[in-house]
């Protein structure tokens, strides 16, 4: 395989049918996730909120192939979900990057492990991923010398860099300040448009994901469920300081409280 | 920077070498006798005569090889040891205690064991020095293992690293400065009770520095007893600065640990 083949624009669709997960522990047994679907097309971008403990993380994990369900099936483009796999990466809260490892190697990480490729193509394709994502200077730092964003953007190429179809960011802009992470919004959505993911995008913060999703889901928990979709269908690329996104987030928290202080009452 | 540098080196010289003038002077002034404690010119002139005659050099040579060897059997079984008890409770509640418990003696008292296990021989130096280093060394390969970040196995494993790579390129690496802090500890302990079996135990294989200060001992030479001594702080101080400070360094600047 070739580098230009490597680089192409690949997506696929994901489907999450009747999902459930349960976890016990000692003290006791907390229903993760209760008969979750989701449908994401090709190069869809979805945000999933809802409050803590809903389910978010565990959706992800599952969909990444780290956790198994305890009932339903997730499929990639028709193929069920075994265990982790290249085609899908995921961008933890905290950044994860490996700290005895510099920068460029980092990114390279993911790409020695991917066969029918030379090294010389891997170090082609981390130096592209770098470039993306505005950090070729920074190659040969190591990671305690980035400052937070830099990390994120790192941890941005890392996931990228072996090409996967999908996407999974867990509250990757949580630990950020506004101003970077104002910044990221852009970058994101500019990467997301140019090579043409489908990303999973977990958040806390309803702005950010009426700014950045195709769709928002909301989520509810105890047991964590799906309660509503909703289509954001304003053009891109989108300021997150824009006031049209008031009135999509605004319908959006109203019904978060309400479901809040519904499940306050139980 | 390299202000510090400089002078981090020359203070300690110029406060040693005023050290040694002292005690020359006091040893003269006072009229100390040489079997209480010799002047430092005397102690000079017998690390000269001993490397004149090679029987210093020959003597490091031999100690140097003892610790080197049991030290890397010391290495190398004690950190796949320590990979195996963090990973596998079997061999955390077999081998992983019984470290605990070994560790805390002192391994000097693994030398009479040797001797009557092994007799007077290169293979009791060995086991000396290999249980000086190998219980540190589980001990603190298996704390590091146990205590990486989980989310850096997670995200190894969506990028595809399983079973030995995972082992080599995540959990070793991540696990190193602990496993570092442990080959440290061995080798301190290596070398103390390498030195002290040595005292103990003449073999006729070879002379190591041990012996030679055994043997200043008998003849009552305290020249040769305070040079060999001052030759063992100095390979001490060697191996320290020229093997573990650059490669603490390394880990320093790279992971951003900061302090000394
Ligand atoms: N490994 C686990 N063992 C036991 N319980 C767990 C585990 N992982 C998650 N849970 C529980 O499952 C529920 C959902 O957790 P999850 O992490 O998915 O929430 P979340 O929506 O991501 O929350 P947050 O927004 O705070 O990150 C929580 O009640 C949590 O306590
Ligand atoms: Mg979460």
């Amino acid at each position: 395989m070739g580098i230009r083949e490597e680089l192409e624009n690949v997506t696929a669709k994901l489907v999450v049918k009747n999902v459930s997960k349960t976890f016990s522990s000692s003290r006791g047994k907390v229903e993760a996730l209760r008969d979750v679907s989701l449908r994401v097309g090709e190069g869809e971008f979805v945000c999933l909120v809802g409050p803590s403990g809903c389910g978010k993380s565990t959706l992800l994990n599952l969909v990444a192939g780290l956790d198994k369900p305890d009932s339903g099936e997730i499929k990639v483009d028709d193929i069920p979900v075994k265990g982790p796999g290249r085609d899908r990466m995921v961008m933890f809260q905290e950044h994860a990057l490996f700290p005895w490892l510099d920068v460029f190697h980092n990114v390279l990480f993911g790409l020695k492990l991917k066969p029918n490729l030379t090294n010389p193509e891997r170090r082609e394709v981390a130096k592209f991923y770098l470039h993306l994502v505005g950090l070729d200077k920074f190659a040969n730092a190591d990671i305690h010398e980035l400052s937070g964003g830099m990390r994120q953007r790192v941890a941005l190429a890392r996931s990228l860099a072996p090409n996967p179809r999908i996407l999974l960011m867990d509250e990757t802009f949580g630990a950020l300040d506004a101003l970077t992470r104002e910044q990221l919004y852009g970058e994101i959505q500019q990467i997301w448009q140019k090579r043409k993911k489908t990303i999973l995008f977990v958040t806390h913060n309803i702005r950010e994901a009426v700014c950045l999703g195709d769709r928002v889901v909301l989520f509810s928990p105890h047991p964590g469920r799906i309660i509503e979709t909703f289509d954001i269908d304003l053009p891109r690329p989108r300021d997150i300081n824009d006031p049209a996104l008031t009135e999509h987030s605004g319908k959006i928290t109203a019904m978060l409280k309400n479901q809040t202080e519904g499940s306050a009452e139980e | 920077m390299n202000r510090s540098k400089t002078l981090g080196w020359t203070l300690p010289i110029i406060s040693v070498f005023a050290m040694l003038c002292i005690w020359e002077f006091v040893v003269r002034e006072f009229s100390v006798p040489d079997y209480i404690m010799p002047a430092p010119s005397g102690v000079a002139a017998y690390l000269w005569g001993a490397i004149a005659d090679n029987s210093l050099p020959s003597a490091i040579w031999v100690t140097v090889k003892r610790l080197m060897q049991g030290y890397a059997i010391g290495l190398a079984v004690g950190i796949p040891v320590g990979m195996l008890c963090a990973r596998f409770s079997l061999f955390r509640d077999t081998i992983g205690t019984l470290a605990l418990g070994l560790q805390a003696l002192p391994s000097v008292c693994w030398a009479p064991l040797a001797i009557i296990w092994f007799g007077l021989s290169e293979t009791a130096m060995l086991f000396v020095v290999v249980m000086g280093t190998v219980w540190s060394l589980i001990l603190a390969t298996q704390h590091g293992v146990n205590s990486i970040p989980p989310i850096y196995m997670r995200a190894a494993r969506t990028m595809g690293s399983t079973g030995l790579h995972m082992w080599i390129h995540v959990i070793a690496p991540a696990a190193f400065p602990s496993i570092l802090g442990g080959m440290k500890q061995g080798w301190a302990f290596a070398w103390r009770s390498l030195m002290a079996a040595e005292i103990y135990v003449t073999v006729l294989t070879g002379f190591g520095l041990g012996q030679l200060l055994h043997y200043g001992r008998e003849l009552m030479d305290m020249n040769q007893v305070i040079g060999v001594m001052s030759v063992v702080i100095l390979v001490g101080l060697v191996v320290d600065k020229a093997i573990f400070s650059p490669i603490e360094n390394r880990l320093r600047t790279r992971w951003g640990i900061a302090g000394n």
